[in-house]
């Protein structure tokens, strides 16, 4: 039905959209302006700029998170509604909910489905065992690492079968090497059983490392100033040493330079 | 061993009365007092009275944390209700609930239902207060999750602010388990016709000031307790955050 190699098929369309920060205290902060995009099925998008460039606003409203005030967006064909399992997400801090077992948190989602009880428990073990959280089902997110977090909320989030996967910078917080373990699990998962992806990130490597596409966006107010294809073999697991990988970067890192000169 | 100090006070205490440092009108000895506790849980009136202070301190506690909890959920998740309700709390808070003693007495009466109002409305407040305040603290980013995983917005109510709320409001809840003592017995000390407040005013008032300190040491271990039990309940709900 979809048709992600001829791209006429889109699933998520977003169609000239501004967005207005409004803080409780200070000034208004057009966050957004004009941002059109299209995202065809199972594709790897990373949405990267600047610090405050608006790029996890724009994830936010993709997920239904905020409200859409000017412009559109469209999923597979419908405006877009409130929050939903459709729309899984990773926040950067892992949100995972403290005072529930690893265990109980990748639960939680089944249990919202109404899965019997049985198939809760045996959905939630095999996810719990391919992000390798195996032996610590029965822990507090407080007693885990900064990667044990994030394996266990991107378990909690796969379990449930989301149409689209929304990462808000997920490895932001994680020491360099947890972060490339965590890259290579990612891109191994989403080979595996690719879904659409939205990645947000302002690491040009990790985009070019992990993206099929890559929408470069400007310091505030935040618009999509280039989308760069990103044609690597994927299979290769030493790609980030080829001259072509540094040409990426290079070639990408030249769009954003001048906007991480702007929002500093 | 912690309590220590306390054994060292118990001592002191004994050993100035019986040297003479202190009149014994003024302080009768532990030993006494000890005995005079002996004699009354013996004929019956620490049992009877203290089961009536317990059922009002706790029926009035119970509703100040039920209503208040609520209350202060509601007050941290809809701004209307915070519009409504947040003055009210704020003009309140600060005042000596001592003062509603006579008003609950006139709408209630001397029995129970005027105490268990006085505690009630008196506690309610900082369980109010500190739901709200732990209720404001839940993170965007657990809702958010949990409304992408498929909860409803009530839903995310018990789900998420509930037991994000859930440290602040212990320590909400502690705060009025204190009070509750504080009400209860000077409520029953002045318009009364039984509990602890009351048999310790009736002693008092007879001049058998060894019962009457007896009560006084039963009403001050009773608080303790019920805090040290409070504490290791807390403990292991909170078990999460270690």
């Amino acid at each position: 039905m979809f048709d992600s190699s001829g791209g006429s098929v889109k699933q998520i369309v977003v169609e000239s959209v501004s967005h207005t920060y409004r803080p409780a205290r200070g000034r208004e902060v057009l966050a957004l302006e004009d941002v059109s995009l299209e995202i065809a099925p199972r594709e790897f998008v990373a949405l990267l700029g600047p610090s405050g460039c608006g790029k996890s606003t724009l994830l936010y409203l993709i997920g239904g998170f905020l409200p859409v005030e000017k412009g559109a967006i469209r999923i597979e064909g419908a405006p877009v509604g409130a929050p939903g399992p459709d729309r899984g997400i990773v926040f950067q801090h892992f949100a995972l909910f403290p005072w529930k077992s690893v265990r109980a948190n990748v639960r939680y989602g089944l249990e919202k489905m109404g899965l019997p009880r049985e198939e809760q428990e045996r959905r939630a073990q095999s996810y719990i065992e391919m992000v390798g959280l195996k032996g610590f089902e029965d822990s507090y997110p407080s007693a885990l690492s900064g990667g044990m977090k994030q394996r266990a909320a991107l378990a909690r989030t796969l379990a449930v079968d989301p149409k689209m996967l929304l990462m808000d910078e997920p490895f932001g917080a994680l020491d360099a090497q947890t972060r490339s373990l965590m890259q290579a699990e990612l891109l191994a998962i989403w080979q595996r059983s690719p879904t659409t992806v939205i990645f947000v990130t302002h690491d040009v490597q990790e985009a070019v490392l992990l993206s099929q596409r890559v929408a470069v966006m400007s310091a505030r107010p935040g618009k999509v100033k280039a989308i760069v294809d990103v044609k690597l073999d994927r299979s290769d697991p030493h790609i980030y040493r080829s001259p072509e990988f540094a040409a990426k970067v290079d070639e990408i890192w030249n769009l954003v330079r001048e906007e991480a000169i702007k929002a500093q | 061993m912690r309590y220590l100090p306390l054994l060292l006070c118990a001592l002191i205490w004994e050993g100035i009365v019986q040297l003479g440092l202190v009149s014994r009108d003024v302080l009768p000895s532990l030993s006494d007092v000890l005995k005079a506790a002996w004699m009354l849980a013996r004929e019956g009136d620490l049992w009877t009275n203290g089961v009536a202070s317990l059922y009002r301190g706790g029926m009035g506690l119970l509703l100040a944390i039920v209503v208040g909890a609520v209350l202060g959920v509601l007050m941290a998740w809809w701004r209307a209700v915070d519009a409504f309700v947040g003055p009210l709390v704020e003009a309140l808070y600060p005042m000596p609930k001592s003062a509603l003693i006579p008003v609950t007495v006139l709408w209630l009466g001397f029995g129970d239902g005027s105490k268990i109002l006085l505690i009630f409305l008196g506690c309610m407040l900082p369980v109010t207060l500190a739901a709200y305040n732990g209720a404001r603290s839940s993170e965007q980013a657990l809702v958010w999750s949990a409304r992408s995983l498929g909860a409803g917005r009530l839903r995310v109510l018990w789900d998420v602010v509930a037991p994000s709320a859930l440290p602040e409001l212990l320590n909400g809840v502690r705060t009025a388990l204190a009070l509750a003592f504080v009400l209860l017995v000077s409520s029953e000390l002045i318009v009364a016709r039984k509990g602890l407040g009351y048999l310790i005013g009736f002693l008092g008032e007879g001049g058998v000031y060894d019962a009457m300190f007896a009560v006084v040491l039963v009403v001050a271990f009773l608080g303790f307790f019920a805090d040290r039990l409070y504490l290791a309940g807390t403990r292991r709900l909170l078990a999460w955050r270690e």
